[in-house]
Order: C-alpha cells, then sequence, then structure tokens
C-alpha cells in the first residue's frame, strides 16, 4: 500500500524535476513574491519614515499587518495562477496517453494514485513557498517581526494552497485535456477568492455562507498570526473534498467508457 | 512422500471463466452475453474483426472497466469483487503501448516492479530474466521515448511479464513490429505456453494458426465460434469443396459435372486460358465425389487437367463467418 504510494511519488518527482515544470514554476513564483516583498517593505520604510514627525501614526504601524499580510495576500493570487499548472497533468495526460488503462491494471487502488500524485504536488509546492523564506527572514535582520504571525501565515498559505492542488487534481481526472483541467481550477480557484465580493449586495444569510467559502477570508486569520480551527478545518475540509470527487471520477470513468 | 506428491492428480481448473459477459455503452452493446472457459497453460486466440468487441472484453478481464452484466472469474477471483486479487496475478499488454516516455526502460520496470508489490531482491531477479527473454538488454538505460517501436512493444511485453503472472492478455502484440521481431516475439509467446495461460487478441490469423491451440472468433460483441484452428477450418461448412481444371466448352462441363452424384452445386470461373475452364465443385455434406467427377469428365470426352480439393482457409472461414453473422 505505502509502497505504491511511495512509487507513484517518486514517479512524479523525477517528472517534475526532470522537467523543467518545476524549475519555471518556481523560479517565476520566489520572482514575484520577492517583487512584492521588496515593494511592501519599500511602502512600509516610508511610511515608517513619516511617522518620525506624528507619533500617533507611529503607534499605528505594524510590520505583520502592513508587509506580512499583504504579501501572503499576493503570494495566493500568484498561487492561484501558478498552482494549477502543477496539477493539470497529472491525470489528463494519463488518460490522453492511454497509461491510465495499463496503471488501473496493475494492484494499485485509485487512493493510492490520487495521493502519490497529490503529495508529489504537495512537495513541489512546499519547496516553492520554502525558496521565499530567506527573503522574509530579512525582516529579522532590521526589525523584529512577529515570529508567530510569520509562521502561521505560511501554514496558511500552505493550506490553501493544498486545496488548489487538490481541485486541481480533480479537474485534471474530468478531462483529457491539459488545458481544460487548467483553466476550470483557476475559474474555481478564482471564483472561491473573490466570492466574498458580493456579500453587500446579497441577503444576510447568503453573504454569511459566501464569506465561509471565501478561500482568502480564511487566510487573514493566518496572517495575522491566529490559528483558528474554524480555518483549519475549512481548508482540510476544501483538499478531502476535492480528492474525494477525484476517487469517484477515477470510478465513474471506468463505469461510462 | 515424494511419490504421493508424483502422483497426485494434476488438478485442472479453468483460469478464466466467462459466463454471460456483457459491456453496453448506453444503447450500443460492445460485449453481448459471451461465455468461455480457459483452462491453465492454454494459448488461446482471440480473434474478430476491429470494433468486434476483443478490447472490450480484455478490458473487462484484467479489471480495468467493470461489465454491465454477467461474471468473469480470472485466476479463480471475481474480476469486480476480487479486482486487486485478479490484478495482482494478470499481466496485460494493451494495443497502444501506452508508456511513460520520459522514463529510461530501467526506471519504467522498476516503477512497474514497485507497483506490482515486488520486493527489491525479486524485482532485481525478474527484470533480469524479462529484460533477456524480451531482448531489451541493449536499450535498458535509454529513455523510453527515444526507442523505436518494436523495442516499445517489447518493453510493453517486458512489464506484462514482470512479476510472472498466472495469466497474460496480449491485445495485438505484433503489431509494428518487423517480420524479424514478429518471429521473436511468436517464440516467446509460444515458450509461455504450459506455464502460463494466455490470451492473445488479434486480427492477423496465420499467427493464430501458429501460435494458439484454440481460437475464439467475436464479431460484433457476440462469440460465433470457439474451436481449436484446425476445426475450425471445417466448422463452416462440412461439404467439400473441390476445384476442376477441365479442356471442353463450359456449359458442357457444367452439365456433366452437375450429373455427378455427391455434387450439390457448380461454379465455372473463367478460363486460364483459350479453351480450358475452371470449376468450382461444392459436394453434398459428407460426399467426396472427386473419383466420380475424374470418371463422369473422361467418359463425357472432356479433357481433365487438374483435381484437387480446395484448402479452406483459416480466412475463407473467419470471412464466411463474420458474413453470414453480419
Amino acid at each position: 500500500m505505502a509502497g505504491r504510494v511511495l512509487a507513484l511519488y517518486r514517479r512524479e518527482i523525477a517528472y517534475y524535476f526532470q522537467s523543467p515544470v518545476a524549475y519555471a514554476v518556481i523560479t517565476i513564483f520566489v520572482l514575484l513574491s520577492g517583487y512584492f516583498f521588496y515593494n511592501l517593505l519599500g511602502y512600509f520604510n516610508l511610511s515608517s519614515i513619516q511617522a518620525m514627525q506624528s507619533p500617533l501614526q507611529a503607534r499605528s504601524l505594524s510590520l505583520t499587518l502592513s508587509v506580512l499580510q499583504p504579501l501572503f495576500g499576493n503570494m495566493s493570487a500568484v498561487l492561484l495562477l501558478l498552482l494549477p499548472l502543477l496539477t493539470m497533468r497529472l491525470f489528463a495526460e494519463e488518460r490522453r496517453s492511454g497509461s491510465a488503462e495499463l496503471l488501473f491494471t496493475y494492484p494499485v487502488g485509485d487512493w493510492d494514485v490520487i495521493l502519490g500524485k497529490f503529495l508529489a504536488a504537495a512537495t513541489v509546492y512546499f519547496v516553492m513557498l520554502a525558496m521565499t523564506i530567506p527573503a522574509v527572514s530579512l525582516l529579522y535582520y532590521f526589525s523584529t517581526p512577529e515570529t508567530g504571525a510569520v509562521v502561521s501565515g505560511y501554514l496558511g498559505l500552505f493550506l490553501m494552497g493544498l486545496t488548489f492542488l487538490a481541485m486541481g487534481i480533480f479537474f485534471s481526472s474530468l478531462s483529457d485535456s491539459q488545458l481544460v483541467a487548467g483553466a476550470a481550477t483557476f475559474g474555481c480557484g478564482l471564483l472561491l477568492l473573490i466570492v466574498g465580493w458580493i456579500t453587500p449586495f446579497v441577503s444576510p444569510g447568503a453573504a454569511a455562507v459566501l464569506n465561509e467559502i471565501s478561500i482568502v477570508r480564511h487566510l487573514d486569520g493566518f496572517s495575522r498570526g491566529i490559528i483558528d480551527t474554524n480555518d483549519l478545518v475549512f481548508y482540510a475540509n476544501i483538499t478531502v473534498f476535492f480528492l474525494f470527487l477525484c476517487a469517484r471520477v477515477l470510478e465513474s470513468a471506468r463505469w461510462r467508457s | 512422500m515424494e511419490g504421493a506428491i508424483a502422483y497426485a492428480p494434476v488438478q485442472r481448473w479453468s483460469m478464466i471463466e466467462v459466463t454471460g459477459l456483457t459491456k453496453r455503452y448506453g444503447a450500443r452493446t460492445a460485449v453481448d452475453d459471451v461465455s468461455f472457459s480457459i483452462e491453465k497453460g492454454e494459448i488461446v486466440g482471440f480473434l474478430g474483426p476491429n470494433g468486434a468487441g476483443k478490447t472490450t472484453t480484455l478490458r473487462m478481464l484484467t479489471g480495468f472497466l467493470p461489465p454491465t452484466a454477467g461474471r468473469a472469474r480470472v485466476a479463480g477471483f471475481d474480476v469486480e469483487s476480487d479486482s486487486m486479487a485478479v490484478r495482482s496475478r494478470i499481466g496485460y499488454l494493451p494495443e497502444t503501448v501506452p508508456i511513460y516516455r520520459d522514463l529510461s526502460v530501467s526506471a519504467y520496470l522498476d516503477f512497474v516492479g514497485r507497483l506490482k508489490g515486488m520486493g527489491r531482491a525479486r524485482r532485481r531477479e525478474r527484470t533480469a530474466e524479462v529484460v533477456d527473454a524480451c531482448g531489451i538488454g541493449d536499450v535498458f538505460t535509454r529513455r523510453i521515448g527515444a526507442l523505436s517501436r518494436g523495442y516499445r512493444q517489447r518493453v510493453g511485453l517486458a512489464q506484462a511479464l514482470l512479476d510472472d503472472p498466472d495469466v497474460l492478455f496480449l491485445d495485438e502484440p505484433t503489431v509494428g513490429l518487423d517480420p524479424r521481431q514478429i518471429v521473436e516475439i511468436r517464440d516467446l509467446i509460444r515458450g509461455l505456453a504450459g506455464r502460463r495461460t494466455v490470451v492473445l487478441s488479434t486480427h492477423i490469423l496465420p499467427e493464430v494458426s501458429l501460435l494458439c491451440r484454440r481460437v475464439l472468433i467475436i464479431h460484433h460483441g457476440r462469440l460465433i465460434a470457439d474451436a481449436p484452428p484446425e476445426n475450425l477450418r471445417t466448422h463452416g461448412s462440412d461439404a467439400l469443396r473441390v476445384d476442376v481444371e477441365a479442356r471442353g466448352e463450359a456449359d458442357a462441363v457444367r452439365a456433366c459435372l452437375a450429373r455427378v452424384g455427391g455434387v450439390a452445386s457448380v461454379d465455372i470461373s473463367n478460363a486460364a486460358q483459350a479453351g480450358v475452364v475452371r470449376a468450382h465443385v461444392t459436394a453434398r455434406p459428407g460426399a467426396d465425389p472427386r473419383e466420380a467427377i475424374a470418371a463422369a469428365l473422361a467418359s463425357g470426352g472432356i479433357g481433365l487437367r487438374g483435381l484437387s480439393a480446395a484448402s479452406i482457409t483459416l480466412e475463407d472461414v473467419f470471412v464466411e463467418l463474420v458474413t453470414k453473422e453480419a
């Protein structure tokens, strides 16, 4: 069981790191994150200099609120664009090339395959986030950021990314086409990201529901250093939900085709 | 003790048992109420025109597709309820060998061995064996995407054989190979006889005559024949067919032949040369009118130039069965 998951995991990891895919996605993410970080830090610097004249303003200055929180917010938007590129291939390519036929005549369960692929994508994603840590730790050199907020911010971002990956694997299992899988993942992820925008115009009940399913709203707590069970459960639920849907698709695809 | 083992009766049980196997896609029925059983060690040819339902049947037997109705047991396990047990006892070579182009042959076989749950020592031992058997030693470290079709086919065969399966399903194993490779692959398959059960799907008829002691013909999803290839030759009709070449007028030859006892029908085709006609005579079932034909022609003053029982090829039977059913 575990041996098979590991075999599938290693095969996907080898694909990511022997092809330019992982390097391209990681590089782009690190460059863009660096740019956002530089930009936010520059503004924070400017505000700090202005705050030297007005002590009132100085009291409201917060590294967490004006650098870390927006940085994690910006990163989540970049992830929305990049993570579908990691997952769109996973099942679509097996379906297109027909290798799925052979794969599912080996004594491997659907969940072995799903977990192997999911964990491989999650590993690439983990490396991706880890590569931005050096930039963020520069804050420790110049100032005293709240370590709790940094750690919980990364944790939240990682969990949010896992929901995108699970979503991506699900859409990849639906289509032979990588492009369709990627586009659907992006669309679905974006919708969950911006679904909170319409809350002012809908009934309070609907607004509460929309707020609950908004992916970024659950990130807010993490990036301010608050780890809320509600948020943890939300991300875990969405991730498991999409992986579960993917298992259903694999099962039903065999009934139909 | 040893004597007891040696004299123990050989247990013969069906490796593959299929009853009423059916697969429908919406309104279309791809496989329709197919039943057969295959004993351990048999090499069975699975014959049929394209789209007859061969691949669908194989996919159901390998546990990839669930049947709509009916049951199938492979190596003693139900393909639906015991799918994993079946899957760990079979090897499958699909029609288009869909293997990962980015992997090297060695990495691919290692991957397959792990998926089949083989331990490290067994993987190493079996890999050496199948690499040798399939003749892929000289491409072992090459990327699969860079291999020729023939080599890729052999890598496909190697993965099917890797875990020393009880049952081997081969879907068109020699398509796209050059004649020398075809001979090698056929030798390899023949070498598997006895130890393993092999189901060989093909539409290359000589391959069936060469390799299989039994043929299943499937057409429009239905099993229309199940016999050894040599029995199949007489399966279509028991009637003997005789080719006659004679010198004389077409009408005279026809009239003369039609009077012979035991002749059911006469067909005259174009003369090969002036004054010579060819007649295709079909005898009544059970009758062999060859001597009578010779005597009748001689007494009728028609020169007999040749007379032979037409050999019915597997092709003829196949075409006849398939067109009759259609």
